[in-house]
């Protein structure tokens, strides 16, 4: 890791996008291609200025699917590369997702979501890109999602998604909503952020060759060594393998492997009240911050109630979640949509004690209505 | 003029026969690695070195050289 | 492999996947001697190539390589550049990933006069799947999804390019090969958008679905009687009926891209 002087240190009221936006920056973020889509048009707006100031390219490009493109190609040619968008585009981008793992891309991909499906409620938040951030994109593979609840977390989790991305050489996804990206409030950038910072090597025949923790090599354009970059899957060499079963096999371990072997690593959850609680709830974005209001009103009131706030959604936190339900009686689960992450929860906890707690429409959670949620199961 | 033919990668398509305008080289019986029956030097001598079957050569694998 | 192949292939990918009298190996053969012509190091170029017979081109090529998408060339392209200005990128692509998936693409790229040089090798058809229709197809041809005939006619690709403002077109053609390698360096020359388009004949699925012919030579025949040579600031007959191949336009008049990037930088850092 290296530390990095910021020059716009300081607290100051911003939305969750100019957070995402600034912490790009602060992540030494050198290239951002970007489309128009509410409720994430802020990013580009405010990067097509500040990006040109920090001594880097911004571009609005003609649609999605070209401004992942370019985000990938920018970061073959070395720079740390950003694209963001909403479900619509989030849609669009997923054959180019598919494409960063196998040829193994850092990219970092901020969705602010909005409700869906479709054109859906364009200026309404939602968190109905939950699975799709997991299983957008056509195969097998592992992938990484942050869920900011704050505009402080937009920023910390945006530097985060860099340096994760760069460690593993895989896509991550910044999942924000549009409740986080409009809402404006206190962010604090500090004056030195750390940022993974690993020499390329670039050096050897077998430049996808993985380490022993099934970490590969960073490489990129323009090294001492000509690279060869392929969607189809291939050895070690970049040479395609689609053809030979056992290659293909074990390219499709890897993908999974290197995420799932550093889940903790790459894991990141806070857990409020939960040594002694009863009823736990399991949150993410920004439904948790009404979840832990509830669950201090609950407090309050003297009900057992705890929180496990997920930050990183993906790779799964299966041991967390496991650990933080096993002893309550209950579980509840608020999300923004119809009941998606709440399967996950079912599938690690057990189906008997979850009680699923969507929200749609657009309307965020209450604290008001986790707690008679709590209330009702208490 | 010495006009080499690699039989690896060689795959029998004979536009170097069509391009030639000397009649130099023509099909003949040996195979490449693929299997493709290949073209060779039937008259080196008229080789006149326009390097054109070198130029059309779909799989790079004509030279033409002085020897 | 002649000595200029050596210099320059990919070994560990060989052989060509490109069938026997494929156009495309022509390209690469001009190709990688326009290179070698203009003394082109390594570390100075990268490839990119979209999905397709054509785009296989750059796999073959011992360079910075990225085979991506089919269709979205130009746009990884367009990243690879921005942050790399001073090297030279190039876009392998066919008809149908240029002009078909990849043609909302190709008109911006050519809008935003990228210095990209986009070499984009037309066979009429789609190759790789097995010989079904392309936006090059001919009206009437038969492919196998046009068994009864193309219902439509095919792009003027001239006009799409030059259209959408790209400052470099040629056409060459895989029966004029010293051409194509002209053409090819003063299009890699070019500090703008680039657009060669190569008719490059398929004779597996175009070849004998689209003409019936009987092998590559045949195919090649037929295209050496289709095309006729420009010469050096010629300009096409009116009367001629057949394909003109040459540098069909240039413009030196409209700022290069990541030129109007780096002057924003310098002024935003002022």
């Amino acid at each position: 890791m290296k530390t990095k002087k910021l020059s716009f240190c300081g607290s100051s009221l911003m939305q969750g996008n100019e957070a995402g936006a600034m912490g790009a920056l602060a992540a030494d973020c050198k290239f951002f291609a970007g489309y128009p889509i509410t409720p994430a048009s802020e990013i580009p707006e405010i990067l097509s200025s500040k990006m040109f100031a920090e001594n880097g390219i911004f571009m609005q490009m003609e649609d999605e699917l070209a401004s992942i493109c370019a985000c990938i190609g920018a970061s073959w040619g070395g720079s740390r590369a950003m694209t963001a968008t909403s479900g619509p585009g989030f849609s669009l981008m997923q054959e180019a997702l598919g494409y960063a793992v196998v040829a193994e891309t850092p990219i970092v991909i901020m969705d602010v979501m909005r409700g869906g499906p479709s054109t859906g409620q364009p200026t309404s938040s939602s968190q109905q890109d939950v699975m799709q951030s997991r299983y957008g994109s056509h195969g097998d593979y592992e992938i990484i999602a942050l869920t900011p609840s704050s505009a402080q977390e937009a920023f910390d989790f945006t530097v985060r998604a860099f340096n994760l991305a760069d460690k593993y050489r895989v896509p991550v996804i910044v999942l924000s909503d549009e409740v986080v990206g409009h809402t404006r409030e206190k962010v604090t950038i500090p004056d030195t952020v750390e940022l993974f910072d690993e020499k390329y090597r670039g050096l050897c025949k077998e430049y996808y060759k993985p380490d022993e923790k099934n970490i590969p090599p960073r490489i990129r354009f323009f090294e001492e060594h000509s690279v060869l970059v392929d969607g189809q899957l291939h050895d070690e060499r970049g040479v395609r393998a689609g053809h030979d079963p056992v290659k293909s096999a074990r390219a499709v371990e890897h993908y999974c492997r290197k995420i799932l072997d550093n889940i903790e690593d790459i894991t990141s959850v806070d857990r409020y009240f939960l040594d002694d609680a009863d009823i736990v709830l399991v949150a993410y974005g920004s439904v948790s911050r009404s979840a832990l209001s509830a669950v201090n009103k609950a407090r309050a009131n003297g009900i057992k109630a705890g929180l496990l706030k997920i930050n990183t959604v993906w790779p799964c936190p299966v041991k967390e979640i496991k650990a933080a339900c096993e002893n309550a009686r209950r579980v509840i689960v608020p999300e923004m949509n119809i009941g998606q992450y709440v399967k996950e929860v079912q599938r690690i906890a057990g189906f008997d004690k979850i009680e699923p707690l969507p929200s749609l429409g657009g309307v965020l959670h209450t604290p008001k209505m986790i707690f008679e949620k709590i209330a009702e199961v208490n | 003029m010495k006009i080499t033919i690699d039989s690896v990668y060689c795959k029998g398509c004979l536009l170097c026969v069509g391009v030639c305008k000397k009649g130099v080289l023509a099909l003949g019986a040996e195979r490449s690695k693929g299997g493709y029956l290949m073209p060779y030097a039937k008259e080196p001598d008229n080789c006149i070195a326009c390097k054109l079957c070198e130029i059309t050569c779909p799989d790079v694998c004509i030279e033409v050289t002085k020897d | 492999m002649n000595s200029i192949a050596e210099k320059f292939i990919r070994k560990e990918t060989l052989p060509f996947i490109f069938c026997p009298g494929c156009g495309h190996g022509i390209v690469v053969n001009s190709f990688i001697r326009a290179i070698d012509e203009l003394g082109v190091q390594k570390n100075e170029m990268a490839c990119v190539g979209g999905i397709g017979c054509s785009s296989w081109a750059p796999v073959y090529l011992d360079f910075d390589c990225l085979h991506c998408l089919h269709g979205r060339a130009i746009p990884h392209a367009e990243g690879l550049k921005a942050v790399n200005p001073d090297k030279q990128i190039v876009v392998f692509s066919g008809d149908g990933d240029c002009l078909g998936i990849g043609g909302n693409h190709l008109i911006h790229a050519a809008k935003r006069n990228i210095d990209l040089t986009v070499l984009m090798m037309s066979n009429y058809i789609y190759g790789m799947t097995g010989g079904q229709k392309a936006p090059t197809t001919p009206y009437q041809a038969t492919t196998k999804t046009s068994p009864l005939g193309n219902e439509e006619h095919p792009f003027d690709v001239q006009s799409v390019v030059v259209g959408s403002g790209a400052t470099f077109y040629a056409r060459c053609c895989a029966t004029h090969p010293i051409q194509m390698k002209e053409a090819i360096k003063a299009g890699l020359r070019h500090k703008g958008f680039s657009f060669i388009e190569i008719l490059s004949p398929c004779p597996t699925t175009a070849g004998r679905n689209i003409f019936n012919f009987k092998s590559p030579q045949e195919t090649m025949d037929w295209y050496r009687s289709q095309v006729y040579l420009l010469g050096k600031d010629a300009k096409p007959d009116p009367a001629e009926t057949r394909i003109p191949l040459g540098i069909l336009h240039v413009d030196e008049s409209r700022d290069e891209l990541t030129d109007v990037q780096r002057q924003k930088k310098e002024a935003a850092q002022k």
